[in-house]
């Protein structure tokens, strides 16, 4: 699949190397290129600097032709709009963007973005966790929060 | 009017003093507590420290009763969350958003912001208009931007000078909305002649702006 990904930092980065050395073309965005450093030398994906918001950017990474979006940068607000962006202007059939504010997750969830909410998820493997609770539990509720809001 | 007002900058800052003065209730809210705390030595409790975007502040400062949104602070994101926060949870019934980058004005339109204001194209079109007639330019993206009302101001060498406003060729999807001649707004008529000189404020489709650049343009 194409996949186009919205900042490099460590979640970024990692999932561009991951989808790069699976064989996908990989193309990565970020505003500053001291952030590429994390792909390593070896990563045979694309790396454009640019903002993530920008239409021009974002047509140069070939986003008309994109399978996947991922918004990952440390900004929920920029995440939102970038992922909005390539929903609603260019279409792209699955947008996902992680975000910190569990609140913003489900309000951005229930207008048909798929969110991933870190703190919530982190927060509730590290009680199941401390309380000897089975992690499947957690995978359970995600995944029932998922369809819940339409998610795939 | 219940008006709350997101970004304590320059803008924000000229804006909430003038809708005081008209009479409005103003909350203005900012999110650098030292920004906060400058601007309510001096608006005292009209201003409250906070981020626009985090929904149990919004809650405090009242965003259910607002009459409107207004954003404007200096990133066009966090402006178009606020916005859409404001509309999807409490729903607001006028949001208004300030645009930084000129081409986000249409991009805010289609995710459903009901305002928008660039400083940046005004300032640009207000130059562009100095130095050019003829040239078709957008002032107002309307109707979640498919549909823009242009001006047009008449040099001699426009097509148009001389007709009247029922003989000039217009696309399918464009109408005459007014003409403003010497300062006048008046409202057109068909038998109305068009002049050196005249603003032309026409509504028109998106697509059929270039086909209306044509209806204008120097003739041949």
């Amino acid at each position: 699949m194409k996949i186009i990904i919205l900042g490099c930092g460590r979640v970024g980065s990692t999932l561009a190397r991951r989808m790069a050395t699976e064989g996908h073309d990989v193309t990565v965005i970020d505003l500053t290129s001291d952030a590429f450093r994390r792909l390593g030398s070896k990563f045979k994906g694309t790396r454009l600097v640019g903002g993530g918001t920008d239409m021009d950017v974002l047509r140069r990474a070939g986003i008309d032709s994109a399978d996947a979006f991922v918004a990952v940068t440390n900004g929920d607000n920029r995440n939102i709009m970038a992922a909005q962006i390539a929903k609603e202007v260019f279409s792209v059939p699955k947008v996902m963007t992680r975000l910190y504010d569990p609140i913003r997750a489900d309000a951005y969830q229930d207008m048909g973005i798929e969110t991933i909410c870190t703190t919530t998820i982190a927060a509730g493997l590290l009680h199941d966790i401390a309380l000897d609770e089975p992690v499947e539990n957690l995978v359970e509720t995600l995944r029932a929060y998922r369809r819940e809001s339409g998610g795939v | 009017m219940y008006c709350i007002v997101v970004g304590g900058g320059n803008v924000g800052y000229y804006l909430t003093k003038d809708l005081i003065r008209a009479g409005h209730e103003v909350l203005l809210l900012e999110k650098d507590r030292g920004c906060a705390a400058r601007l309510e030595e001096e608006l005292g409790e009209t201003v409250m420290q906070g981020d626009g975007c985090d929904v149990r502040m919004m809650e405090d400062a009242g965003f259910a009763r607002a009459d409107v949104v207004v954003a404007v602070t200096g990133e066009d994101e966090d402006n178009l969350v606020v916005c859409q926060m404001a509309k999807t949870k409490f729903s607001a019934p006028r949001t208004i958003a300030r645009v930084n980058s000129p081409a986000n004005e249409r991009i805010f339109a289609t995710l459903g912001i009901d305002g928008t204001v660039s400083s940046t194209r005004i300032i640009f079109n207000l130059i562009e208009q100095e130095i050019q007639t003829d040239e078709v330019v957008p002032i107002a993206a309307l109707s979640r931007g498919n549909l823009e009302i242009v001006v047009v101001e008449l040099s001699r060498d426009s097509r148009v000078v001389g007709q009247r406003i029922s003989d000039v060729h217009l696309p399918a999807e464009a109408h005459i909305v007014s003409v403003i001649r010497e300062d006048k707004g008046m409202l057109p008529n068909a038998d109305m002649d068009l002049r050196v000189g005249d603003s032309v404020l026409a509504l028109v489709s998106t697509e059929q702006e270039d086909d209306l650049r044509r209806s204008f343009s120097e003739s041949s």
